[in-house]
């Protein structure tokens, strides 16, 4: 039997190259919603065998996984320092080094969620609250809040007390039909909480900028969350429609950089739109058909046992 | 809001009251709202005498701006606060954009 602490870190460099051909990959386009789920087992998973590897260095044999083992390494190697017996102290301080590595980085990807959840409802907060000073319903679109600025802009604020924002410029750019795309699109966004799938991707994202593969983690992530949104409103609206409003909003250029906020945003963020909105319409207008149904269990069951071994080497010894 | 906009002048609770004449509203609850907006920064407040007068911290514009930069994704970050329908794209894209629209028989009607 291999020792945990390989396959731990077999598993974490694992699904670092996993996520880094799943970036480049095309098949999610064909099933965003399955591809979706192999993004979280894969950062799931990534992060448990991380922490796991770690915390493995440093732990002693037991029969309560790697996680008993840690605690038992930690206590033991306490105990040692204080009392001046035991392991050698090099031994003693080396275990307790990697298990607060461990420790370490488990805090900092807890507290990067925390962080980025209460930023985001922050954010929200001030937004609802400015909607609600400035915006008002319009009969083009029902259910909707409209904005008056005419640059385009369609967009949802998720949370318990969601909202739709259209902006005047889109009422001006969009015909009924296209609007109705659009609120389509935005509801399915609302119901099945998408920003919540965003939501650690984001977090990741603002820990570690520099990381490349973060980042297309989370470009990728948040392209299929639309991918999905766009196949929900398919259910209700032709997809030309979807398609012509994504063109015309995307085209619609820009209308709004009065302090040069748009130049701030920087090409590289220009780069990844103009890839995300040409990808969505090409899927709109050159459907591809979905990955089979067996193929999509087969996906579904990966994502199944990358969670599955990290939590299964940490909880229980063989 | 909208009163304290639509006037230059501070205005006591009392007369934002008048101005509100679509709506039967008790002088407290004006009194609460206006508290409320001084308490979350969007109206200043000054006592004259025995009454306080607000005014508006800053104009309407200049929260539509707010909202639209934040709506637009244009803060730098791209957190998951709020979720786009279609990102702004480059002028270059856009182009190609305009032409594929034309091509699938939509012409844009500007």
């Amino acid at each position: 039997m291999f020792p945990p602490v390989l396959v731990l870190a077999a598993v974490a460099g694992g699904t670092a190259l996993g996520a880094a051909s799943l970036a480049s990959a095309r098949w999610p386009y064909r099933s965003p919603g399955a591809a979706i789920l192999l993004w979280q087992a894969l950062g799931l998973s990534w992060g448990l065998a991380a922490v796991g590897a770690l915390a493995a260095l440093g732990a002693v044999p037991g029969r309560h996984g790697v996680a008993g083992g840690a605690l038992s390494g930690a206590a033991r190697a306490i105990r040692s320092a204080a009392l001046g017996f035991g392991p050698p102290a090099l031994i003693a301080t080396a275990r307790l080094a990697v298990l607060a590595a461990s420790a370490a980085l488990f805090a900092l990807l807890v507290w990067v969620l925390l962080a980025a959840s209460a930023a985001v409802l922050v954010a929200r907060r001030r937004h609802r609250i400015l909607l609600s000073l400035l915006a008002h319903g319009d009969p083009k679109v029902p259910g909707a809040l409209v904005v008056d600025h005419p640059a385009a802009a369609a967009y949802c604020v998720p949370g318990l007390r969601s909202k739709i924002v259209i902006s005047a410029g889109t009422l001006d750019l969009l015909d009924s039909a296209e609007l109705a795309a659009v609120l389509a699109h935005e509801r399915a966004h609302l119901r099945a909480r998408h920003d919540l799938v965003l939501l650690p991707f984001s977090a990741l994202g603002r820990a570690f900028p520099r990381a490349r593969l973060v980042r297309q983690a989370h470009a990728t992530v948040a392209l299929l969350v639309e991918m999905l949104a766009d196949d929900q409103a398919l259910r209700q609206r032709p997809a030309r429609e979807l398609a012509t409003a994504l063109l015309r909003v995307g085209a619609s250029g820009a209308g709004l950089a009065p302090t040069g906020a748009l130049a701030a945003t920087g090409t590289a963020a220009a780069g990844t739109a103009d890839a995300e909105v040409t990808a969505r319409v090409a899927r709109l207008l050159t459907p591809q058909a979905r990955l089979p149904r067996h193929v999509q269990a087969l996906v579904c069951c990966a994502a199944a046992l990358l969670v599955a071994v990290p939590v299964t080497l940490l909880l229980f010894s063989f | 809001m909208d009163v304290l906009w639509d006037s230059t002048d501070p205005l006591t609770v009392r007369q934002v009251g008048l101005r509100l004449t679509n709506r039967d509203l008790a002088h407290t609850t004006v009194m609460t709202v206006l508290d409320r907006l001084a308490k979350k920064g969007f109206a200043r407040r000054q006592r004259n005498g025995r009454a306080w007068h607000y005014q508006a911290a800053a104009n309407r514009e200049a929260y539509v701006t707010e909202l639209m930069l934040h709506a637009l994704d244009q803060t730098g970050d791209r957190s998951a606060a709020l979720a786009s329908f279609a990102r702004r794209v480059s002028d270059s894209e856009a182009e190609v954009l305009r032409r594929a629209l034309e091509s699938i028989g939509e012409l844009p009607r500007d």
